[in-house]
């Protein structure tokens, strides 16, 4: 093998390796902030007791309530949220060749939001279906029916192309967040809980929404975790693609419908969370380079790691305990940082 | 062996070629030559099975190419464009690596055979040194010989190649043909060129297929069509022929300021009238 070859996959195992490591001691660590002071040591008993580990059995039950079913349920949920928009984000800006592409890029997010916004104004938000709430629910359903309109709208002559794509997708946010604001018109008892919702937050969240969350993130991720190569050649052009033998039309609809899925299942336990997937995979392509099997791990634990500490903060910035949206978060961190990114590397964003 | 049927195509509203007819036996150096727009770009994108006709039928070793998958088509033809522009900073080792994409297992990575035949094709290619550097920052030339290796690393039996040299400089030029006809003469590789540099087609092809107002003009083997006549005809401006002094092949040569002389015939008098001679 090359030397710089055995170089580059060195630097990726080491940095592979040092990201799992701070994702486990962020979940760890950010299970110490709460409104009930609880110490480290405490915390770790509460936590492996919940993951069932016997030693611990001397646990107080209230604080391994607070700890595991509270904190650490959150924590881990907006991880998965976090890593399923970074990887989407990357998905997107690969399939489409387009740095600005996101995963709210052709409308999938829009669809959830107005699934969920519905949902809200027909008083369906806090019913609930064999433990499962329908607002994730109706979220979901809103955003597959988003991209199935996208990809209906994006396909001329049997072919999909990327830049109708886009406008199909911009076109269908565009409607959908008009008929959001017509629900909120008609209804004014809903609109705050629609606005909390489309903002995006991690309060109240708990295991049924990760748990609801998690096989479609899982099958979303398992869908372009086997097309990680196709997406290189992807990234190629399509003419390319097809000439090394890429069955164009097949693999782009798949990984569509992954990236879709991730960007639905995050989006429907907790709202619209901006910038994750946006930043995330331009940060990673500076360090790694464009190779999507290392792309897509790396942004996948970024994403998590960032949406975490971004939660963290959602929660414990405000002194009364007032919680802030951590979509307000993300956006108000995402934004400078996304400019200083822009002016110190103006050349080398992009794909 | 590539069979061409009574073939129309085109994009949007209009054809652009009709009623192509086209045998091309395995293991023949073929140019495809014509003026800009006269089609050659789409009859080589036909023969990759990138444009579907809308009327007639290609085959390829015996098979419809309209039946045939992306990945049964890679492993046995290969294409090169003109300007294979790589936007990703993809390593180039990596993009070389790509043409092993059509022999990969479904599920199974890159061996260490896929990793030899990429080498090879980039130490045949003089891009070794470039493996680890972003195909993003080199020279544009650099570029589109590391496209050229991953065309190679293919191992396809037919090389499909659209204007794949013209951003490289004299000697790479060269370079690169010999190689090509290096592999057609070793491994019986079917090549297929579209070009305007009509001197490097003389050099190298076996056969002129030129391509004119949506059909094939003149079709047969170089020596008997390279002559002023229809060279002068086909691009619609004098060109004379004379020999070339090391090969004893046709070569063409064109006159300063006869742009607008039309293609009636080469001027009187001078090479020209050496010109209509036979080459080869």
């Amino acid at each position: 093998m090359l030397r710089g070859e055995r170089r580059a996959s060195l630097r990726f195992g080491l940095t592979l390796a040092v990201m799992a490591a701070v994702v486990t001691g962020s979940a760890f660590a950010a299970c110490l902030f709460g409104r009930i002071d609880i110490p480290p040591a405490e915390v770790g008993r509460a936590l492996l007791s919940g993951l069932g580990w016997d030693g611990a059995r001397t646990v107080d039950e209230t604080r391994r309530v607070v700890v595991f079913d509270i904190r650490f349920s959150r924590v881990l949920l907006s991880m998965i949220v976090g890593l399923s928009l970074a990887v989407a984000g990357a998905v997107f800006q690969g399939i489409l060749r387009n740095p600005l592409a996101d995963p709210f890029t052709i409308g999938v997010s829009t669809g959830a939001a107005f699934g969920a916004s519905l949902a809200i104004f027909l008083g369906l938000g806090a019913r609930s279906v064999l433990g499962f709430g329908l607002l994730p629910a109706a979220a979901l359903a809103g955003a597959m029916a988003a991209l199935f309109f996208v990809i209906a709208l994006g396909r001329i002559e049997g072919h999909l192309r990327r830049d109708t794509m886009i406008l199909a997708g911009i076109v269908v946010a565009t409607f959908l967040s008009a008929l959001i604001s017509l629900l909120k018109s008609l209804d004014e008892e809903s609109v705050a809980s629609i606005v909390f919702w489309v903002m995006g937050s991690f309060q109240g969240r708990g295991w049924t929404h990760t748990l609801f969350a998690l096989p479609y993130a899982a099958a979303g991720l398992a869908l372009i975790g086997f097309h990680a190569r196709e997406l290189d050649i992807l990234a190629m052009g399509d003419l390319q693609a097809v000439q090394v033998g890429v069955d164009l039309e097949r693999v782009r609809l798949v990984l569509l419908l992954g990236a879709s899925l991730l960007t639905a299942s995050a989006v429907s336990v907790s709202g619209v969370i901006g910038f994750v997937g946006l930043i995330v995979p331009h940060l990673v392509r500076m360090t790694v380079g464009a190779e999507h099997r290392r792309l897509l791990a790396l942004s996948g634990l970024l994403g998590a790691v960032t949406l975490l500490w971004s939660d963290v903060l959602a929660r414990t910035l405000l002194p009364g305990g007032e919680e802030l949206p951590v979509g307000v978060v993300t956006a108000l961190m995402g934004g400078p940082f996304f400019c200083v990114l822009l002016k110190r590397h103006k050349r080398r964003i992009g794909l | 062996m590539i069979e061409v049927t009574s073939l129309r195509c085109g994009y949007g509203a209009v054809d652009v070629l009709r009623d192509v007819n086209l045998r091309i036996p395995a293991g023949e150096v073929a140019g495809v030559l014509g003026p800009n727009g006269s089609g050659k770009t789409t009859l080589l994108h036909v023969l990759a099975g990138i444009l579907t006709p809308r009327e007639g039928r290609v085959r390829v070793s015996g098979r419809d190419l309209d039946e045939s998958s992306a990945r049964w088509r890679a492993r046995r033809m290969a294409s090169v464009a003109q300007n294979a522009a790589v936007t990703f900073p993809f390593r180039c080792l990596s993009v070389v690596l790509m043409g092993r994409y059509p022999h990969l297992s479904r599920w199974g990575g890159y061996t260490t055979q896929d990793l030899d035949r990429a080498m090879d094709a980039m130490e045949q290619t003089g891009t070794l040194a470039l493996a680890d550097r972003l195909i993003n920052e080199v020279s544009g030339g650099e570029a589109q010989r590391v496209v050229i290796a991953r065309a190679l690393a293919q191992a396809p039996s037919v090389l499909l190649l659209d204007e794949a040299t013209s951003s490289l400089d004299v000697a790479r030029k060269i370079q690169v043909f010999d190689l090509l006809l290096e592999k057609n003469r070793a491994e019986g590789t079917t090549i297929v060129c579209a070009m305007h540099d009509l001197n490097l087609a003389a050099l190298y092809c076996d056969r002129l297929i030129f391509i004119k107002d949506g059909g094939i003009a003149l079709d047969g083997p170089t020596h008997e069509l390279f002559t002023s006549r229809n060279l002068s005809r086909i691009y619609g401006t004098p060109v004379m022929v004379s020999q070339h002094p090391v090969t004893g092949g046709p070569q063409a040569h064109f006159v300063p300021g006869s742009a607008g002389a039309g293609g009636s015939g080469p001027p009187h008098g001078g090479v020209g009238a050496r010109g209509d001679r036979e080459g080869g």
